[in-house]
């Protein structure tokens, strides 16, 4: 007997609308009645065509929700296409075809802070970065390598990212791949920027000249007010640095005006009142934009987010999100960033096989030189995917994307969230579990919330602003959706 | 489609992409992804069984070409006339199977 069932999908409503998110293809559609009553009834279980024959124009409502695989008939033959991609001929033409676009430049693994949850420093470092066989400074001759590195391996584009340790601890090496990096790709014909994340002890009017001159676009690594900065992010004889730093940002913001810059806040059990770090870090210190992340940790450490934590994240996440809204319908700006990025994913409809683009399109090098998944895992032997010397090494490469792909995340493939998801986290993951491969269960029930919550926005934003989302469109994305 | 409106882009590409008109032989220009190797377990010879979507709408080969594959690059001696010894002339008349797959006679033994 063949009988109509609901495929995989997740209703929300926005603006008193019903809408619904298909999985896998991370299509948005807005209902009419018909089709949510339809696709609800379906949803409570299968019906043969006999048992939908109230419904007004029944067939037509079939076809349309059919069409865009919303539901499918079962006992009917298995859909046209795959299910699982087979794995190996497209991580190959993945590792091959995707270009390089942004290599994060550890130019040291030291720090002038002893922030208590590091994940570089602290109880879950991977790589023993005091006494470790790395150099604490990167050199100026492997800098120069990297850039070529990334030269060789890049498409017109390319991004470098310093990063750390605190990246200004190594500024001369800094300011001479800059120098030299744009030589290098002026000669080849590509084109070049620059970001830095730092946590601002150590900018002063030279540096801060150097960056806003060079257009280097700034993240800064801050938890907020006073009282939430000087719990965590300490030196190393446990004072506080926030009295250090927000005069120096405050410089920054104000001489600094040709790139956005952002603060980057790390959230844990015992720093969670997100709309009050928000409102401080905008409207009392000047930034631009603001993103949260909850920090990446072993369970049992007493500064892990856990159950009820991720919930009063979410409660402040969704104040915060609904703000942004109010401002996106006046087309005003609003620097919580988080919401920005899930949006513009949402409005591509992007469905990742892989939750980000380590070990693809980013890279991260180690003080020597080393290539690993991302600057997470720099200088770790066992995340290597090459050196800069040598190059990529393909065969590792291609493991690593065979291996993390989203349809072997067994737990993954009954969520509706995994099109934006896909797992979460390899670093995450590997300090929760010690696994890349495991998908972030911990956090699952969190990030289904945040989806709901940007999908909700997103919904609304399309029927009161939908010219908002032209800020989404660019030529390259266009000609690809064609 | 009546019921449903599309409101991202993937939703849009969808309805474009479903639209019920018969297009994909016409396609040119159009950037080729990855085969996905569904045919023949000892050759990959896609093309002839799913088309790139998945589908069978937008073969690159008519699916007569299924028989060359059979008897040439792949052991399935059942389906077609042994040619070295017993009908080395079968294919003939056949100079491209995708137009002249009519002219290939049966063989009595």
């Amino acid at each position: 007997m063949i009988a109509w069932a609901a495929r995989e999908h997740h209703r929300f409503e926005a603006a008193g609308k019903p809408f619904v998110y298909l999985v896998p293809s991370a299509a948005i559609f807005e209902l009419d009645d018909a089709a949510d009553a339809l696709l609800r009834t379906l949803s409570d279980r299968p019906r043969t065509r006999e048992e939908l024959s109230a419904f007004d124009n029944i067939d037509e409502t079939l076809a349309d929700l059919a069409r865009v695989q919303a539901i499918g008939e079962i006992g009917a033959p298995p859909p046209v296409s795959p299910k699982v991609i087979p794995l190996a001929p497209v991580a190959f033409e993945t590792a091959r075809s995707v270009p390089l676009t942004t290599m994060v430049l550890n130019v040291t693994n030291q720090c002038n802070l002893s922030c208590t949850y590091c994940y570089e420093y602290g109880e879950d470092k991977i790589v023993d970065t005091a006494n470790g066989r790395q150099p604490k400074f990167m050199t100026e001759d492997t800098a120069r390598e990297s850039v070529d590195f990334l030269l060789r391996e890049a498409g017109d584009v390319a991004h470098i990212t310093f990063f750390g340790g605190e990246t200004l601890l190594n500024f001369p090496v800094l300011v001479k791949t800059v120098a030299y990096a744009r030589q290098r790709a002026a000669e080849v014909g590509k084109s070049v920027d620059f970001s830095l994340t730092t946590n601002a002890t150590l900018l002063k009017p030279e540096i801060i000249e150097f960056i806003a001159e060079n257009r280097i676009g700034v993240t800064i690594s801050i938890d907020g007010p006073k009282d939430v900065q000087d719990k965590f992010r300490v030196f190393t004889n446990g004072a506080g640095s926030y009295d250090l730093v927000a005069p120096k940002i405050r410089e920054l913001l104000r001489r600094h005006r040709t790139r956005p810059i952002g603060a980057r806040v790390t959230l844990t059990s015992a720093n969670l009142d997100v709309k009050k770090i928000y409102r401080h870090l905008t409207d009392d210190i000047g930034f631009w934009e603001v993103g949260f992340a909850p920090v990446t940790t072993a369970a049992t450490r007493g500064h892990a987010i856990s159950g009820d934590g991720y919930d009063r994240m979410l409660d402040q996440f969704r104040e915060l999100a609904y703000e942004y809204v109010e401002a996106a319908v006046e087309n005003r700006h609003h620097g919580f960033s988080n919401v920005q990025e899930t949006l513009e994913e949402l409005h591509k409809g992007v469905s990742k096989a892989y939750p980000c683009g380590a070990g693809l399109g980013l890279l991260g090098v180690a003080t020597d030189g080393d290539v690993a998944l991302c600057h997470r895992f720099a200088g770790s032997d066992a995340h290597k995917v090459g050196t800069v010397r040598d190059g990529i090494d393909r065969g590792a490469q291609i493991a690593f994307l065979e291996k993390h792909h989203i349809s072997n995340k067994t737990d993954c493939s009954v969520c509706w969230a995994r099109p934006l998801c896909s797992g979460g986290c390899y670093h995450e993951a590997h300090t929760r579990y010690g696994d890349t491969g495991r998908a972030n269960l911990h956090y699952c029930e969190w990030i289904r919330g945040w989806t709901d919550v940007c999908l909700q926005i997103y919904g609304e934003l399309s029927v009161r602003n939908p010219a908002f989302f032209a800020r989404f469109e660019d030529e390259h994305d266009a000609s690809q959706a064609s | 489609m009546t019921h449903l409106k599309p409101v991202n882009r993937k939703a849009a590409r969808i309805e474009q992409a479903t639209a019920p008109d018969v297009v994909a032989l016409q396609r040119t220009g159009v950037p080729q992804m990855p085969h996905f190797p569904l045919g023949c377990s000892l050759i990959f010879s896609p093309g002839w069984e799913a088309d790139r979507t998945g589908g069978t709408a937008g073969l690159c080969q008519p699916v007569e070409r299924d028989l060359f594959d059979c008897h040439i690059g792949c052991y399935w001696p059942a389906q077609v006339p042994d040619q070295l010894n017993h009908a080395p002339d079968w294919t003939a008349k056949c100079a491209a199977a995708q137009k002249d797959w009519r002219k290939m006679d049966l063989i009595f033994p």
